[in-house]
């Protein structure tokens, strides 16, 4: 069993994310020891990419801010390892395919294991390209976390009897960001997800109060949340560690008792 | 020359978010349906023929040649197209096959705004809904085709983020496309982008070769020594390219956007400058950091400014059988110039940099030697940002 699944052994898990570096690393730092403080089970760090295809605005923007600051993968590895001093929750990254390809794979993966970090999240490489990635992170001790969405349909199956760590459910069409509504079906997905495996999956995509937390984790093992936090974070800049902790509390209370 | 899982020998692939991948994959069936259906390709031959106006010319540059004093040179007219350019080749394609699809909508991306007018016009053409995404930068470097793209009937939406260029387009439609997949086609631009699209642009773009080599045998009664077109993505190129592939005497030059020069920051030269990566859907190379975030790209022409190539070229340039050469932006108003003055012939600032190197190696060959250079598209487009580069206050 790995790390990861220790987010989903007591109750449901609130995921949160958040992009390094945004708009430094000291503010990154100060924001996940509180969102842990908080109740958050499960930690998705970001690593900013120039050129981010999956997701919406705001996360686009706060990409853009820690690059313009200057943040690199070799500084969020540091990051990382200091980070895990304090922070004993599982920790994954959020990037794309080019930020661990061309630091190479192996080397990436190594050092992020020297980081302490239990998994990557990769939302440009689908089932069909996983081989290559999955391979040198399972020789690191992490998992690869695949992704089913609303249009995966008939490929659910092979998916989930092949995913490691949780199951990433993408809640809506569209790129990451807040929605006021979520009108997918889930249940029938989450059901048929059920059928091929028993990690845990948590649905992620436009969830931004408690109220719609509350119902996407009763139905899946958790849920997760970025944009949500990332706006929290580009409205108060340095001085979010607060307000983010506040928030993600409420969001966390919001799931306790399912 | 695509193996099932869509490389090219390492190169290409399906980097895309799950949303995507039954769109590609069933846009692939489609395809493969379609591709060797005769009702299918009878349309889309009346299509090329009475609207677009193929088969395009295979014209005798005499004077060009006279003037170089070197290898013989023919154009390949596909600037004389409807809508100017070759990309209207593929775009009735993927229109047909979207349509055969029951998709109502077309999204586009565009740089010069060439394969956005295409797009546009194709789309009404066949009675279709069209929103086209470009870069803002590009807006305003291509004003007359935004408003020509407005006049055809289709939504121009602006794109403010990153370098508000080529690359932030394809980048917002792939958004754009993972929001609305059920009545929606991307109709990508180029050789570019997850499979099948390298594959299915390079068949619907490689009419171009094929007419090369029957008109060349009609007029020569021999192959060419060399083939010379130019490279953003690479669609032009690979259609010029890909009948002559097998026929191992015929060289094949894609010429690159230098911008600046490829020993600056400003360049567009992928091949030349850039490594290795996965982006935009497909392995291949793109001008990026070491920390493998790609790079702000320039070039005078918005058509090349683009941070990667499409993985067919990646390919080629590795085993050696297509070499891509850095054309600079005075290199490529040089020709934009030559080329008026000398044939009476303007060409897109585009196509402007295979002529470039057609100038530079013409005359280093023997006059027994023959060329045949790739015009993708005409320069009307262009003529005001070359009137301002040479320090008119031309505005359009």
């Amino acid at each position: 069993m790995s790390n990861i699944a220790k987010a989903f052994d007591h109750g449901k898990a609130f995921i949160a994310f958040i992009t390094c570096g945004d708009p430094d690393l000291e503010t990154t730092r100060e924001t996940v020891i509180r969102m842990v403080e908080a109740g958050a089970d499960l930690i998705e760090l970001g690593i900013p990419f120039s050129d981010p295809t999956a997701e919406g605005p705001v996360i686009m923007d706060a990409d853009k801010r820690a690059l313009d600051g200057g943040v690199t993968t070799d500084d969020i590895f540091a990051f990382t390892k200091e980070l895990r001093k304090t922070v004993k929750v599982p920790m994954v990254y959020m990037t794309y395919a080019n930020v661990v390809y061309h630091y190479g794979a192996e080397e990436f993966c190594s050092k992020a294991q020297d980081a302490g970090i239990d998994g990557l999240i990769l939302p440009d490489v689908p089932f069909e390209e996983k081989a290559d990635f999955e391979e040198v992170c399972q020789k690191h001790g992490m998992d690869l976390v695949s992704m089913i969405a609303p249009t995966s349909e008939n490929r659910i199956a092979e998916i989930a009897k092949e995913a490691k760590g949780f199951l990433y459910v993408v809640s809506s069409l569209g790129v990451t960001g807040t929605r006021s509504a979520i009108t997918t079906d889930l249940r029938p997905m989450i059901e048929l997800i059920r059928e091929n495996t028993d990690i845990p999956c948590a649905i992620g995509f436009g969830i931004s109060n408690p109220e719609q937390c509350r119902q996407m984790a009763s139905l899946a093992d958790g849920a997760i949340v970025g944009s949500a936090i990332v706006k929290i974070v580009a409205k108060n800049g340095k001085d979010s560690a607060e307000p983010v902790a506040a928030f993600v509390k409420e969001m966390k209370d919001a799931i306790r008792d399912l | 020359m695509t193996n099932p899982n869509g490389r090219f020998g390492e190169y290409g692939g399906q980097y895309m978010p799950e949303t995507l991948m039954n769109a590609v994959i069933e846009l692939e069936e489609a395809y493969n349906k379609y591709k060797n259906d005769p009702e299918f390709n009878r349309e889309l031959e009346e299509l090329l023929t009475e609207y677009a106006n193929r088969p395009s010319r295979l014209y005798y540059a005499k004077k060009m040649t006279e003037e170089l004093g070197g290898a013989k040179i023919y154009l390949k007219r596909e600037d004389l197209n409807h809508t100017g350019a070759h990309k209207i080749n593929n775009v009735l394609g993927q229109a047909l096959l979207a349509k055969k699809m029951g998709k109502t909508r077309l999204i586009a991306e565009t740089g010069a705004g060439q394969h956005g007018v295409a797009t546009a016009t194709a789309a009404t053409l066949m009675g279709m809904e069209c929103l086209v995404y470009m870069g803002v930068e590009d807006m305003e470097r291509q004003k007359l085709n935004v408003y020509r793209m407005r006049l055809l009937g289709a939504e121009v939406r602006g794109v403010p983020t990153g370098t508000g260029t080529l690359k932030d387009a394809v980048s917002q439609c792939m958004r754009e496309w993972t929001s609305r997949i059920a009545d929606t086609h991307y109709c990508l631009g180029s050789v570019m982008g997850p499979h099948p699209f390298p594959t299915i642009v390079r068949d619907f773009q490689a009419v171009i070769g094929r007419e090369i080599k029957k008109q060349i045998l009609e007029k020569e009664g021999r192959l060419p020594d060399m083939l010379i077109a130019c490279v953003g993505g690479g669609s032009n190129a690979i259609g010029t390219f890909y009948d002559f592939i097998s026929d191992k005497d015929v060289q094949l030059v894609g010429a690159e956007a230098a911008g600046k020069g490829i020993d600056t920051p400003e360049t567009a030269a992928t091949i030349n400058t850039g490594s290795v990566g996965i982006f935009h859907g497909m392995k291949s190379y793109f001008c990026q950091d070491k920390y493998g975030q790609i790079a702000p790209v320039y070039s005078i022409s918005a058509g090349l400014d683009y941070p990667g190539i499409g993985p067919e070229h990646a390919w080629l340039s590795d085993i050696g059988r297509a070499k891509y050469v850095g054309i600079t932006d005075d290199e490529a108003v040089e020709a934009f110039e030559f080329l008026s003055r000398c044939e009476g012939i303007i060409p897109a600032i585009e196509s402007a940099h295979a002529l470039a190197y057609a100038m530079k190696v013409a005359p280093t060959m023997d006059k027994d030697k023959i060329i045949v250079v790739t015009v993708s598209g005409r320069g009307d487009k262009d003529v005001a940002a070359i009137a301002r580069y040479r320090g008119e206050d031309l505005h359009e």
